[in-house]
């Protein structure tokens, strides 16, 4: 009766030490970005300036949309536009064989999971090399990310040492001209990422395109902005002729002002950092180079038409709301089904796909934390308080919580009823423990069963008065 | 004024005595408290469940019965945060303006905000430990929530420093949900008992003999673990501590 979730997350807290280090790991991430924002008095004016900037881009969407793909045309972008998976696949696609592309370097975008793109180029015969480290440790290791921000964080490096050895990365260490020994640690951090890095350059070196994503899209000026840490956009971009951007067509803001709002926030939020190490804005193809940019919707008008969950459309992808999550601390990722985790991907899932995704609404104890976070006030938890509603519509609701739910209400609605069963709750205290404790009663997996007490309020209320009418 | 006091069903059915504690204080401070007795509850078991529909009529009743009063008080955040942000739109979809959601408030708040409480004859001489309930911090704002950047403050510390004798004290991530959640404590039982675990150690860290809150719900998942697992803390009400002695 559990959901799939439920299931995962039981399994996952098997293994104590792993889930108490993912909660600090992801706690500590928090903790990081709480520093932030304490740091900067004007804290909150930003959260509700970003807010209405994107409600304000979003509701005007068709007319920022038009000015951005102009300003980006004149520049000599080409601009396409996809409705759907399938019509982005095929552009992308379109685009790189016409180029007779062979190796294609990525930076990292959340779109192209989405759209499944890697899949569809590599059915093709196209090579996809992911340059950011931690989507490149998952790839070689063919993991999906657990995480949007820091997706192989749940990765021990361990496991990274032994898969860099078992793909051949190490083989990179000889061809130097000053060789590097292998230290006493094989899994020192910095070593391991000096490999990665060997690697990276050579892909680099090697590709015939770049792909990045977009963190916003800028329609004053046409420019795609785009945040990393290991500058490995940039590098994507300045060693292949060809780069796509792949752009949802809600990461779109007005100006270079608003983007000044978002750029104070992204970072700090998402990592604890006061900026990325990277900031790059891309406004046309360099010399002799060529760009294109896909703007995808893939769902997104459709969930600009729902009155209940439009707000989603404000997300800019920070991962804040996982990181505060007290689920998705103690369940990880890979518990959740849908490609994106934690509060905002149960809530994107079921706008994806209700019926498919459904199993993800449990995962939250609608604790609010998410809200109070999230850099552009998407109401999180709210929303995933309306999902529920729907799920008995959808016939994906908990049969035990129906009865739970139907039961109370028959109780609740007939005061008589009510006080007579509390009268004889005290009962249930006598039932042998054996069978109060028992499996079949899911409140006992975590608790002690408690007692009821001789007399519910109600009986003692009738105390309590006459008591006060003697005084 | 007068006061139409919300004793919420598992507070009726298990914690009675969180009831009389309330009651009494309220009585002590002067003010005149009712109990209408056809009440049961708020509603909000089956709309966190998503049966919303199924609080329609409980809505609709809660709203009649406390018509008469100034105020309705509640032991308990969580159900007192759902008539005053819940109600209004069930209620408003089947045409009906909900008066309740204005004048209903927790016990905490209402001490704070409305009667003022300066002074309490009461003595609690041992070291408490603070659990925000989330629904208290972050609906209705009896602390300032940790995540955002607000002037730091606490209605419930505030009330217990009132407290003769008291050590209040605060764990570690000090509003980080325990995990109760309603039905998500059935449905995601071992989510939810690792968070109620990794709460109560916390507490017990600051080396507290009691943890108390605004909400016995919270504290009933608490106990329930920390009995399972033999962790020796107690567990009591905020309004037990406020009224001790009374």
């Amino acid at each position: 009766m559990s959901t799939i979730h439920a299931k995962r997350a039981e399994e996952y807290l098997h293994d104590e030490a792993v889930a108490l280090r993912h909660d600090a790991t992801f706690f500590g991430v928090r903790q990081k970005r709480d520093r932030m924002a304490q740091a900067l008095p004007e804290w909150e004016q930003l959260r509700d300036a970003a807010s209405q900037i994107k409600k304000h881009t979003v509701t005007h969407l068709a007319d920022y949309l038009e000015q951005f793909a102009a300003n980006a045309e004149g520049h000599g972008v080409h601009v396409h536009w996809a409705q759907d998976a399938d019509e982005y696949n095929a552009i992308v696609y379109d685009i790189l064989s016409s180029h007779n592309v062979k190796k294609v370097v990525k930076s990292k975008s959340m779109l192209t999971e989405e759209c499944h793109l890697n899949e569809h180029l590599e059915a093709k015969g196209i090579d996809v090399v992911e340059t950011d480290l931690g989507e490149r440790i998952l790839q070689l290791m063919k993991l999906a990310p657990s995480h949007i921000v820091m997706p192989a964080l749940h990765v021990h490096r361990e496991e990274i040492g032994d898969c860099f050895r078992e793909k051949g990365l190490m083989e990179n260490l000889k061809s130097q001209d000053n060789p590097t020994q292998v230290p006493s640690d094989p899994n020192d951090p910095t070593f391991l990422t000096f490999v990665a890095r060997l690697h990276l350059r050579e892909q680099f070196a090697q590709a015939d395109a770049g792909m990045t994503g977009a963190n916003f899209g800028v329609a004053e000026t046409g420019d795609v902005v785009v945040c990393t840490n290991e500058g490995n956009a940039d590098m994507s971009t300045s060693i292949p002729r060809l780069h796509i951007v792949s752009m949802g067509i809600e990461k779109l803001i007005p100006d270079l002002r608003s983007l000044a709002v978002f750029q104070r926030l992204l970072a700090r939020c998402g990592t604890g950092q006061e900026t990325t190490v990277y900031t790059s804005h891309f406004r046309g193809p360099r010399p002799g180079g060529e760009m294109h940019i896909v703007l995808v919707d893939n769902g997104r008008s459709s969930i600009l038409a729902d009155p209940e969950h439009w707000q989603t459309l404000k997300c800019m992808r920070c991962g804040a709301c996982m990181n505060t999550c007290p689920v998705y601390r103690r369940s990880a990722g890979y518990s959740y089904t849908y490609f994106i985790p934690g509060p905002i991907g149960i809530n994107l899932g079921m706008l994806r796909d209700a019926k498919r995704y459904a199993d993800n609404v449990s995962a939250c104890s609608l604790c609010m934390s998410c809200d109070n976070v999230c850099p552009v006030q998407v109401d999180l938890s709210t929303q995933i308080y309306r999902w529920r509603q729907r799920l008995d519509g959808l016939g994906r609701a908990n049969a035990m919580k129906k009865l739970m739910s139907r039961g109370m209400t028959i109780l609740f609605n007939h005061p008589a009823l009510y006080t007579t069963t509390l009268r004889f709750s005290p009962a249930a205290n006598w039932l042998p423990s054996a069978l109060m404790n028992s499996a079949l009663n899911p409140w006992a997996r975590g608790h002690l069963m408690m007692k009821f007490p001789k007399k519910s309020f109600h009986q003692l209320w009738k105390e309590l008065e006459k008591e006060s009418r003697n005084q | 004024m007068k006061i139409g006091l919300f004793i919420p069903c598992y507070v009726d059915a298990l914690y009675p005595e969180v009831g009389v504690s309330t009651f009494k204080l309220l009585r002590s401070l002067g003010l005149t408290v009712e109990y209408p007795e056809s009440q049961t509850c708020c509603g909000q078991p089956m709309g966190n469940a998503g049966f919303e529909r199924l609080a329609e009529p409980l809505a609709e009743k809660f709203d009649t019965i406390f018509a008469g009063y100034d105020y309705v008080v509640a032991p308990s955040v969580s159900c007192a945060a759902y008539v005053r942000n819940f109600h209004p739109d069930i209620l408003g979809r089947k045409g009906h303006q909900c008066q309740a959601a204005g004048k209903t408030m927790d016990l905490v708040e209402f001490l704070h905000d409305v009667v003022r409480v300066e002074s309490l004859p009461s003595r609690f001489p041992h070291r408490v430990s603070v659990h925000n309930s989330c629904h208290g911090v972050r609906e209705l704002g009896l602390s300032s929530p940790s995540e955002r950047n607000v002037p730091r403050f606490s209605k419930i510390i505030d009330l217990l420093r009132l407290v003769d004798g008291i050590e209040v004290v605060e764990p570690e991530r000090p509003d980080e949900c325990c995990g109760f959640g309603g039905m998500f404590s059935v449905e995601e039982t071992a989510v939810s008992a690792r968070m109620g675990l990794d709460k109560v150690k916390r507490h017990m860290a600051t080396g507290a003999e009691y943890v108390t809150g605004p909400d016995s719900a919270c504290l009933m998942h608490l106990q329930g673990v920390a009995s399972k697992h033999q962790l020796p803390i107690k567990f009591i009400h905020l309004a037990q501590i406020l009224a001790s002695g009374l």
